[in-house]
């Protein structure tokens, strides 16, 4: 793996998050966070379909016309997110229900159309590869930190174990009802992009 | 009052620039113009110079809620000794309210205040007055039983992500108070609603021990009609029946400081006489609630819409929002006719959420904070409409 290839692989994980910085991505982030478990699935869900449509589009870029590109890469993702759909129903049927609709949903998820436009469609399909995973694991890490969070204020389990003691809620702690709801996610997001702005001057706009 | 001015200029130069406690500047500098005016004023810009500033502003509002604090004071002890059947003196009664109530209002201050304190600190900026009035509100607007660490964590919440991110006092969106009730009402719902909570039925550091009589129930006469299947007979927690004087007065359940609308009345008058908050604002949410909540009369098919409209606004936080809240200069419309539709559509939207969502016995929260959400529109549309007019006018010319 050269130099150029491993800022491809890292650089969605810190600064050209897809989540945090590039802004995509945020709906699935809101919806599916709620438990540590099916966070998971879908984040391994998405990077997925973005390695192997950004691979597969990349592939077949030269033979593309411009003006159908659009449909070729709606083509080629609805049919990754078919495979993964059925192959979460054969082996991990319960996340599946839980996730019901939001697996479907990756198809309009912005990262996985964003990167094909962005960058597969002009670069060589082992940089596209890496490009791919390395944004699915961006979005990964963001979704796994704010399920933690919803997960262990908003039900006290983490990956359904029970976390919090007994004795916490004997002593009058309840869970937090509001890390269930969607706005939670969205301020925790909100939190982790404050951090990381702070943290990094390049990001911050002017 | 002299004694203490001329100590101030004694240890001042400690704070100064280069000083010995330079660091503490702020929270001083913050005390300071708490105590005393400050005689300095703005040198750029143009401003309109007023002996009120807005430390003046704030200790009027406290001033204003002082008399609902009593009296939810009174009644926290009221309430609980009725639930055990007991009728002791008036000392008594006042003396476990207080030490009920007390915990909450230094609480919500230490949180708040400490937040504010420290961010000042860090960003080495002045203090801010704002919490001064919404560290008082907090209380007032939770039910007696929530637990002190959820006031805690909900005040955090709300002056952090509410007040502190948007920019400080003077920037937030949304009144911080009413954001701390939200988060409780959302991320707790079962210690800010329903029928255990808004009765303190436990004895307080050794006060007030007994058992509740056979006969208590703790339902709010909002949740009493809230749950009501058929035309509804509102009563007080032991099964008297309420009228309303009753409800004026505000010896029923309900948040430490909403019940009494003698109470909220007095803070109305002189928030109104020394013209710190709006009257139009006031006039209109109460003018909103009685007609949405007449039009329902009208249709009349549940329990609430059978509510008669004064008993509606006698009832729950509407009058205590109407006149606390909603009138937050901040957070309210500012432009003349803006401030009429804020209000109105404020009255209109609480009666709604009252009637139509079985889920929210009482609306007036969320009808100010979404209010809150549309008042720069409001201003926005108000102010070009006055473009226009004018616009006009001049081109007929």
């Amino acid at each position: 793996m050269t130099e150029k290839d491993k800022l491809i692989l890292f650089n969605p994980l810190g600064k050209n998050n897809p989540i945090t910085v590039q802004m995509l991505g945020i709906c699935s982030a809101l919806a599916v966070t709620s438990k540590l478990e099916p966070a998971f699935i879908m984040a391994v869900s998405v990077t997925a379909v973005i390695a192997f449509s950004n691979l597969i589009l990349s592939l077949i870029r030269n033979t593309i016309p411009s003006r159908i590109r659009i449909i070729v890469q709606l083509l080629i993702v609805a049919a990754l997110v078919t495979v993964i759909n059925e192959i979460l129903k054969a082996y991990a049927y319960d996340v599946s229900k839980q996730l019901s609709v939001f697996v479907g949903l990756i198809i309009t998820n912005c990262i996985v159309m964003g990167r094909l436009e962005a960058f597969a469609l002009g670069n060589r399909p082992w940089a596209s590869f890496l490009d791919g995973v390395g944004n699915g694991l961006g979005y990964a890490v963001l979704l796994v930190i704010v399920a933690f969070f919803r997960e262990l204020f908003g039900s006290g389990t983490l990956w359904n174990f029970q976390v919090m003691p007994q004795s916490f809620y004997d002593a009058g702690y309840c869970n937090n009802g509001l890390m269930i709801l969607p706005p939670m996610a969205l301020i925790i997001i909100a939190c982790i992009i404050w951090i990381q702005r702070s943290r990094d001057k390049e990001l911050q706009e002017k | 009052m002299n004694f203490l001015r001329k100590y101030i200029d004694k240890i001042k130069p400690n704070f100064e620039q280069g000083g010995r406690w330079h660091t503490f500047r702020s929270v001083f500098e913050g005390l300071e113009t708490f105590l005393f005016v400050p005689n300095t004023t703005s040198k750029t810009g143009v401003h309109i110079h007023d002996a009120n500033d807005s430390k003046r502003t704030m200790t009027i509002v406290i001033i204003a809620l002082l008399p609902c604090l009593l009296f939810g004071m009174y009644n926290a002890g009221y309430q609980h000794y009725q639930a055990l059947g007991q009728y002791p003196d008036f000392q008594t009664t006042f003396l476990f309210g207080f030490l009920s109530v007390m915990p909450i209002v230094i609480v919500s201050y230490l949180v708040g205040l400490g937040i504010e304190f420290t961010v000042a600190q860090l960003k080495g900026e002045e203090i801010q007055e704002g919490f001064l009035v919404s560290g008082l509100l907090i209380p007032l607007v939770v039910s007696i039983d929530t637990p002190l660490w959820m006031i805690a964590v909900a005040t955090a919440f709300a002056v952090i992500f509410a007040k502190e991110a948007f920019g400080g006092t003077g920037f937030n969106v949304w009144n911080v108070a009413l954001v701390t009730r939200a988060f409780l009402f959302f991320a707790y719902p079962s210690k800010i609603s329903g029928e255990s909570v808004f009765v303190r039925t436990d004895s307080v550091l050794g006060f007030g021990a007994g058992k509740i009589t056979d006969a208590f129930s703790g339902a709010t006469p909002l949740g009493q009609i809230g749950t009501a299947t058929q035309s509804v007979q509102i009563t007080d927690t032991i099964g008297n029946t309420l009228s309303q004087w009753d409800m004026f007065l505000g010896l029923i359940p309900g948040s430490i400081g909403e019940t009494s609308k003698l109470c909220i009345l007095i803070g109305a008058i002189i928030l109104i006489t020394t013209g710190i908050a709006n009257w139009r604002i006031m006039l209109s949410v109460f003018v909103g609630g009685v007609v949405t909540a007449q039009i329902f009369n009208v249709i009349g098919t549940t329990p609430s819409m059978q509510i008669p409209p004064f008993e509606h606004i006698l009832l729950g936080g509407f009058a205590f929002g109407a006149v606390f809240m909603a009138t937050d200069p901040v957070t309210s419309c500012r432009t003349r006719n803006g401030k009429y539709i804020f209000g109105f559509l404020t009255g209109t939207l609480a009666i709604l959420i009252r009637i139509l969502n079985p889920g929210y016995p009482e609306g007036m929260m969320l009808a100010i904070l979404l209010m809150n959400s549309f008042a720069p529109l409001i201003d926005h549309v108000v102010v070009e409409g006055n473009v226009k007019r004018r616009l006009k006018r001049i081109n007929k010319r």
